[in-house]
Formats: C-alpha cells, sequence, structure tokens
C-alpha cells in the first residue's frame, strides 16, 4: 500500500495554522448569520406587508442559489461592478454571513411563532414595550426549542466553509490540497484535515449539548 | 373609572360584541358570567386592548382608549390582567417574573422591586417559592404567582379571565381566596367566572352576556333569587 504519513509530518504546523485561518471566518460567519438572522425573523413576523416580503425575497435568493456561485459572485462579480478589490477573509465573511442568515431567519421564525401566544399577551397586558417582550420574554424561549436546529446550522456551516478554498483563501481544506500537490500524496494530507474538521465539529456539538442542559434548567 | 360606551367588536364577518354600554366605578367588583362564546373573554381583553374594538369607545380614568394618539402601554401599566392559562414566564424564577416589568417599565431598581415582589408572595402565600422556577409549581401557586405578577404594576383595575377554570378542583379554592381578599381591600375589578358561588358572594354587580350582548345586570342577590330574562334564567337552570 502506498501510504506514509512521515511525509506530512514537516507540513504539519502548515496545516494546523488553516485551523484558526478557518475558525476565524467561520466564527465571524455565525454571529453575523445570528444577528442578522434574528432581525430578518423579526421582520419576516412584522406588520409591514412590503418588509415581510422582501425578506422572504432575500431568503430564497439565498436558499435558491448555490453557495459556491454567491461565493464566486461576491469575489469575483463584486469588484467588477463596485471596482473595489474585495478581500478573501471580507468574500468569505460576507457571503457565509449572509447565507446562513437566510436560514437562521427561518429557523428564528418558527422558533419565535411555536412560543405560545399567551406569553405574549401577558407580557403586553403588563405594559412591556414590544423589543423587551420580543428580547427578554419572546426570544429566550424559542431559543431553548430550535438550539438543536441552530446547532445543525452551524455545524453545517463550519463544513461548508471549506468552500472558500475555491477563491485562494488558505483555510484548512486549501492548505490540505496545498500539501498534497506539494507533496504528490493528498490522501495523507487530506485524512488529516478531514480529522481536524471531523473534531470541530464534535466540539461544536458537544457545547450544544451543554447550552441546551443550561436552557432548559427552567424545567 | 371604566365607561364603555356602544362597543362593537367582530372578528371577520362574526360579530362577537354589538352595542356594549356600561360602566364600573372605583373599587367596584363585577362578575361577567355567560354562556360560552357569548364575548365575555373579548370584552374583557378590549379593556386592555388585547383586542382593538371595531366601533365604540372605551374611557378608563376619563382617558378615550379607542383614539389612535392613547398611549397603550400607559392604559395597561394601571390594567393588570390574570389569564385562564396563568402564562408565567416559564425561563423566569417566580421573582424574577414579579420582577421583570416593574423594573422595565416602572424603571423600579431590582432592590425595591424584590422588596415589592417578596411583599406581593408573602400575600398569597408563596414566599417559600421565591426562587422555584413556574414549571415546578402546582396550577393554584401559578395562578397566585400571575395575580402577585400582575398586582406588581401596582394596577388601579384587575381584569380577571376564568382565573380558576385550569384548575384541578383542590386548588380552586386557595386562588379564590385571593382574590376575595384582593376585593376586601378595595380593588377595582371585572372578573369572568364560571364559579356562580364566587360571583353571589364576591361582585358588587353581575353582568350577564348572551350572543356579543349584555343581557342583563344586577346585583348578585337580585340577579340569582329573580333573573329577569328567560335567557338568563335558561343558563342559572343549568349551571346551577
Ligand atoms: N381571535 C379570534 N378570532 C376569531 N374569532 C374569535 C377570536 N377570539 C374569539 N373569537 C370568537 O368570538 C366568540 C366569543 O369568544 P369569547 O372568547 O369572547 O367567548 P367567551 O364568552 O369568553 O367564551 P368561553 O366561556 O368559552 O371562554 C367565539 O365565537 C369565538 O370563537
Ligand atoms: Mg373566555
Amino acid at each position: 500500500m502506498n501510504l506514509d504519513f512521515t511525509q506530512i509530518v514537516p507540513y504539519i504546523p502548515f496545516m494546523l495554522e488553516g485551523i484558526w485561518v478557518t475558525l476565524r471566518f467561520v466564527i465571524i460567519a455565525i454571529i453575523i448569520g445570528f444577528l442578522l438572522g434574528a432581525v430578518i425573523a423579526l421582520v419576516k413576523i412584522s406588520d409591514v406587508k412590503v418588509l415581510r416580503w422582501l425578506a422572504d425575497f432575500y431568503t430564497s435568493i439565498f436558499r435558491g442559489t448555490p453557495l459556491i456561485l454567491q461565493l464566486m459572485f461576491v469575489y469575483y462579480g463584486i469588484p467588477q461592478v463596485l471596482g473595489y478589490d474585495i478581500s478573501e477573509f471580507l468574500a468569505a465573511i460576507l457571503t457565509f454571513g449572509l447565507n446562513s442568515s437566510a436560514y437562521v431567519s427561518e429557523i428564528i421564525r418558527a422558533g419565535i411563532q411555536a412560543v405560545d401566544k399567551g406569553q405574549k399577551e401577558a407580557a403586553e397586558a403588563l405594559g412591556i414595550p414590544y423589543r423587551q417582550t420580543m428580547v427578554r420574554i419572546i426570544m429566550p424561549q424559542a431559543m431553548k426549542n430550535i438550539l438543536p436546529a441552530l446547532m445543525n446550522e452551524f455545524i453545517t456551516l463550519t463544513k461548508e466553509s471549506a468552500i472558500v478554498s475555491v477563491i485562494n483563501y488558505l483555510d484548512l481544506m486549501r492548505r490540505a490540497t496545498v500539501v498534497g500537490a506539494d507533496l504528490y500524496r493528498n490522501f495523507e494530507a487530506y485524512l488529516f484535515v478531514g480529522l481536524i474538521y471531523y473534531v470541530i465539529v464534535m466540539i461544536l456539538t458537544l457545547l450544544g449539548k451543554l447550552l441546551e442542559r443550561r436552557l432548559s434548567q427552567s424545567d | 373609572m371604566i365607561k364603555v360606551e356602544s362597543l362593537y367588536k367582530s372578528f371577520g364577518d362574526l360579530e362577537v360584541l354589538q352595542n356594549i354600554d356600561t360602566t364600573i366605578e372605583k373599587g367596584e367588583v363585577v362578575a361577567v358570567i355567560g354562556p360560552s362564546g357569548s364575548g365575555k373573554s373579548t370584552l374583557l381583553r378590549c379593556l386592555n386592548l388585547l383586542e382593538t374594538p371595531t366601533d365604540g369607545h372605551i374611557w378608563v380614568d376619563g382617558e378615550d382608549l379607542t383614539v389612535p394618539t392613547t398611549n397603550i402601554l400607559k392604559v395597561r401599566q394601571k390594567i393588570g390582567m390574570v389569564f385562564q392559562h396563568f402564562h408565567l414566564f416559564p425561563h423566569m424564577k417566580v421573582i424574577d417574573n414579579l420582577t421583570y416589568a416593574p423594573m422595565t417599565v416602572k424603571e423600579l431598581s431590582k432592590q425595591e422591586a424584590e422588596q415589592q415582589a417578596k411583599l406581593l408572595l408573602s400575600k398569597v402565600g408563596l414566599s417559600d417559592k421565591e426562587q422555584a422556577y413556574p414549571n415546578s409549581l402546582s396550577g393554584g401557586q401559578k395562578q397566585r404567582v400571575a395575580i402577585a405578577r400582575a398586582l406588581a404594576m401596582e394596577p388601579e383595575l384587575m381584569l380577571f379571565d376564568e382565573p380558576t377554570s385550569a384548575l384541578d378542583p383542590e386548588m380552586v379554592k386557595e386562588v379564590l381566596d385571593v382574590i376575595k381578599s384582593l376585593a376586601n381591600t378595595g380593588m377595582t375589578m371585572v372578573v369572568v367566572t364560571h364559579e356562580m358561588g364566587f360571583a353571589r358572594e364576591v361582585a358588587d354587580r353581575i353582568i350577564f352576556m348572551d350572543y356579543g350582548k349584555i343581557v342583563e345586570e344586577a346585583k348578585p342577590t337580585e340577579f340569582f333569587a329573580s333573573a329577569k330574562t328567560e335567557r338568563a334564567k335558561d343558563f342559572l337552570d343549568k349551571v346551577l
């Protein structure tokens, strides 16, 4: 069998550096996606029809086109139109953040609508303003129910982040390709970063479980 | 304190309230009774604008709630509401259920709000549940917390929508006792109830509704002894 793991040893620091490169933009994209997604979810349940329609349209665009196309569009398309040379990093967090916000907004919208209507009425009857009602009364209850779906979205984003290697952003995935090309040995390098992705996802899953347990202390 | 004039409410084509006129004086306890679907809850919910009236006027302390310039939040601060299904905030401890609105809406300090909350909890007999989460309480305890939560806003008027209907029979009394003692403090109250004994004992006036109209208004003694309308008599025959 043609396998030799010793050959990738000198490249290990190079590949490990990719963890931080990947995580850096994944974390920022998750935060953007979550905050923007929450706002879009609120728009989707608002009374303003035009805004609701816009939010639905926004969501359908990100759900209706391939992620890799969205990334290429932002990285190669936008500079052509705006004459602004966008960095790989910025293109990555923009694409993944906006894309994730579309999915997150659907998750949060469903979560909010699943909260008992009586909660909103009780808050209204106490004279609590809309914003506090949503942020402090409704959202925390919605969060508890949708946490598994949100974690799933974050995990998907983490794995799909490998797509940024097509714009030559030196993430984990890209580094494996570089090493493979250098050594003419792809199996070892891909296996190595594959393991790293797996560990990252397992850690995320664990964090989700811990958070879930914390949120259910009121039961 | 409250004056309702020619109040109408429709849901689509369904006219749920038709031409409601009534006045509720300060300190008065009014029991609203009537068959299911007669519009009792809807009337109650119009009083704090959880439902928007289709037509007519509601004055609370001389302020017309039905004009668009009314500050709904301000009005609601004066009106406490207790629901059939409690609607406590499940993610907050009992004490936080009581302090959240006063701190947020009336900008009480945490200390002031907690002091007041503790006093109210002792009044409803639940001092030991301060740190509990609502899900660990019995129905009767939940409803007493819900009453305390409404009182924490120091309302001038309390609305109760079938406060004991979702309770196991053995818990009805503890909740009714709390409501009674509240009535004795001179609180203005409107209580939708199926508890005829309670209505007779506590209310200053009975409002009997059927098909979205106030069919009869009378003192409890008169109403239960000799209802004037056929519909009220029929209803009493069924429930007593
Ligand atoms: N949000 C709503 N949309 C449509 N119809 C409604 C709505 N709320 C109430 N209704 C209808 O209005 C009518 C009166 O309802 P309401 O809840 O006021 O009756 P109720 O006297 O409180 O009855 P119950 O004793 O069963 O609580 C019913 O026919 C009900 O189906
Ligand atoms: Mg009702």
